[in-house]
């Protein structure tokens, strides 16, 4: 039984730290997060069934679609709904953003219907036989990317003159700026790709757990949650805490039952909080939303 | 000339739109009037005045017209119109008076389900209403019926506690299955044809499931069989495997499960993920959305209990009803009646329905209540009912009335064991 709620817990958790990266991406570089993130990852996979399945499109082209569009309406987002509000100090972008998350996720209701839809697919139909347990492919996938995400995010940061540019963005702006680095359109950048993430992660929970308007509200704050826990810090520490917070969660139902998962789960976000205020891996700087 | 012909269509639809604001407004006012009436001191009255004989009478529907159980509320609506077509066809009730039937949507949420039903009493002056699917929004609206003395006649939504209430009098009656007693099938099922003692419960955290585990507790003991364990999830998890593993360690030999399509499809694939070949005997939740599309091949491993079968239907009004199907929705055959048991259930309670408001001349909502223990036998399309109704049983259907089905390339067939 261990193993299934290990490899359970490790499948979901990954998905919960795909989505995190997206708040931890933009909040290292400024200071600002997009709360409509779980709208994004309905926005990934209601785009993605919609283009593949009902018009047919092949996926090969649907996904790579689906991350562009998704990455043009976090610009927009950035543009339209956090800078305005963000201005100042103001922490106005909060609400904003999670007013969006509301207006998409209702949208989405008008133009994808209320009904749950299945998402066929192979990589979700038999599954493979790990060490005794059963997994559908789709699943071994996720930690996959995931991890694959948080390498990329690492190297990109690290060793890159892009990424340089965002470090130094996310120490000062203004230096930033006098330096020459275009610091609009760097932060436009993160909310860009973090809304791609988002995307990324609907369309690989797509095939498991159906299609639905409000499939993302409850995934996007368990990830704010993980983002907490793993510090805001660097995309390791959300990727591991993203596990962490899965396993917690598949031991509390395998053991006391389902009732008592969010309890547990949510519980034990409070108990870190208490015992590390800023997070597994974060530094005690971090200012906390 | 393309501008005069316009110009002649603009001004047939002035005088068109001329003509709705009149009716509407000669409308308005024999509404008002219908309200002076109904509200006044005797309603007996009504059925006496000459000016209001050939009024329709007017029903109401609260149920799932959009959302993940949208299926129930469009196969409710089509057994609800089809009886009532054939009703008006033939004169209609109270000597000539047409049904009319009023739809609200309840979006499966409790809060909306309460507010349509008062607006269609209050507002539409329904004289009776159907409900839908979900059972949290039957029971919520309860409390409004009794207040405001309007019977109701569920078609769908199972809980106990919608027929076995606390109101006295009662006013809620139902043409469609009752969870104990379905609990009572399901076990009886489990033990006689599966021979399994031990079960597992899979059930949704909701009233809807608490009211089946209430019944699966109570009845386990009389079949003499052992409760391994009860699992509960919410609509919205997505692998509930750890779960279902504590039912195998358990040593579980069959699952019953009670949960609509959705969560129950995510159950099914949890259960493909342990790889664990147990038999699912559901209740009938799944058959209200699109299981297999949302279980995949899972799907055809669980049975279902129904109310009715539209495989194997012979007589006069089976085929009726299916030539009204096939003529107004498309339907080619059997195969393809979306959620059968909508369909089966609404179409007797109308008839019901329209023969209560018969019974009772009137529609003052505690004598329309008291006329359904007084019913005439009325050869239905489930069965033929004589005096469904007693003051201890406002439930028209029993244990003998359910079936088996299960899901076979997208359509739900007779279970051929």
């Amino acid at each position: 039984m261990w193993s299934q709620l290990i490899l359970s817990g490790i499948a979901v958790g990954s998905l919960y730290g795909l989505v995190a990266l997206g708040f931890q991406l933009t909040y290292a570089v400024s200071k600002t997060m997009n709360f409509s993130q779980g709208a994004s990852v309905m926005v990934g996979a209601v785009l993605c069934y919609s283009l593949n399945i009902t018009l047919g499109v092949p996926a090969g082209l649907a996904v790579p679609i689906t991350l562009v569009v998704a990455f043009g309406l976090g610009l927009l987002i950035e543009r339209f709904v956090v800078r305005p509000f963000s201005d100042g100090g103001s922490n106005s972008w909060l609400l904003t953003t999670i007013a969006l998350g509301i207006i998409l996720e209702n949208l989405a209701m008008l133009i994808f219907g209320k009904e749950t839809r299945g998402y066929p697919s192979t990589w979700a139909e038999t599954p493979v036989q790990l060490l005794g347990f059963g997994v559908f492919p789709v699943e071994l996938l996720i930690p996959v990317v995931g991890l694959a995400v948080a390498i990329a995010l690492r190297i990109l940061f690290t060793q890159t003159l892009l990424g340089k540019a965002l470090q130094a963005v996310s120490e000062s702006h203004d230096t930033a700026r006098l330096m020459g680095i275009p610091v609009e359109r760097m932060i436009s950048l993160t909310f860009g790709m973090s809304t791609a993430l988002a995307a990324l992660a609907g369309m690989l929970i797509a095939p498991v757990s159906n299609v639905s308007a409000t499939m993302g509200t409850l995934l996007g704050l368990k990830a704010f949650a993980t983002a907490i826990i793993g510090g805001l810090a660097n995309p390791w520490g959300v990727m591991l805490a993203g596990i962490l917070y899965g396993l917690v969660e598949s031991t509390a139902a395998g053991l006391l039952g389902g009732s008592y998962r969010e309890i547990i789960g949510f519980a034990v976000v409070i108990l870190m909080l208490a015992i590390r205020p800023y997070g597994l891996f974060g530094q005690a700087q971090v200012k906390k939303v | 000339m393309a501008q005069n012909s316009l110009k002649r269509m603009l001004f047939k639809r002035r005088q068109v739109l001329r003509g709705v604001t009149g009716l509407s407004a000669a409308l308005l006012t024999s509404k008002l009037a219908g309200c002076a009436t109904t509200s006044g001191t005797a309603p007996a009255a009504e059925g006496d005045e000459p000016a209001s004989s050939s009024d329709p009478i007017k029903l109401g529907l609260v149920a799932a017209i959009t959302g993940p159980s949208a299926v129930s509320g469009e196969s409710i609506t089509r057994g609800l119109t089809i009886a009532l077509e054939k009703i008006n066809a033939s004169g209609g009730v109270m000597g000539g008076r047409p049904l009319e039937l009023v739809i609200r949507d309840d979006e499966s949420t409790p809060a909306k389900g309460v507010a349509a039903a008062r607006e269609l009493i209050e507002q539409e002056n329904v004289a009776l209403v159907f409900g839908g699917l979900d059972s949290p929004v039957s029971l919520a609206m309860l409390p409004v019926f009794h207040e405001l003395e309007v019977p109701y006649m569920g078609v769908w939504a199972a809980a106990t506690g919608i027929t076995r209430n606390e109101f006295d009098p009662n006013f809620a009656f139902r043409v469609s299955a009752n969870d104990n007693i379905v609990d009572s099938y399901l076990l009886r099922y489990a033990k006689q044809e599966l021979g399994a003692t031990k079960v597992g419960l899979v059930l949704i955290n909701n009233p809807w499931g608490e009211s089946n585990q209430a019944g699966f507790e109570e009845w386990a003991p009389k079949y003499d069989m052992d409760i391994v364990g009860i699992e509960k999830f919410n609509d919205g998890d997505t692998d509930i495997s750890p779960q279902l593993g504590r039912l195998q360690e358990g040593g579980a030999e069959v699952l019953l499960m009670v949960a609509n399509a959705a969560p129950s499809a995510v159950a099914m694939k949890s259960l493909v993920r342990l790889g664990w070949e147990v038999p699912v005997v559901s209740h009938w939740g799944p058959t209200g959305g699109r299981f297999p599309e949302l279980a995949g091949p899972a799907a055809a491993r669980v049975v279902f209990m129904q109310t009715y079968s539209f495989f194997d239907a012979e007589g006069e009004r089976p085929e009726a009803l299916m030539s009204k199907l096939q003529e107004k929705y498309d339907v080619k055959g059997p195969e393809d009646v979306i959620a059968p048991v909508g369909t089966a259930n609404a179409y007797d309670a109308m008839n019901l329905v329209a023969l209560a408001i018969d019974t009772a001349e009137s529609l003052d909502g505690p004598t329309l209540r008291d006329s359904f223990y007084d019913l005439p036998p009325y050869e239905g399309l489930i069965k033929t009912y004589d005096q469904p109704f007693s003051a201890d049983n406002h439930d028209a259907l029993s244990e003998d009335d359910y079936i088996l089905v299960q899901w076979e390339d997208n359509k739900l067939v007779p279970f051929k064991g």
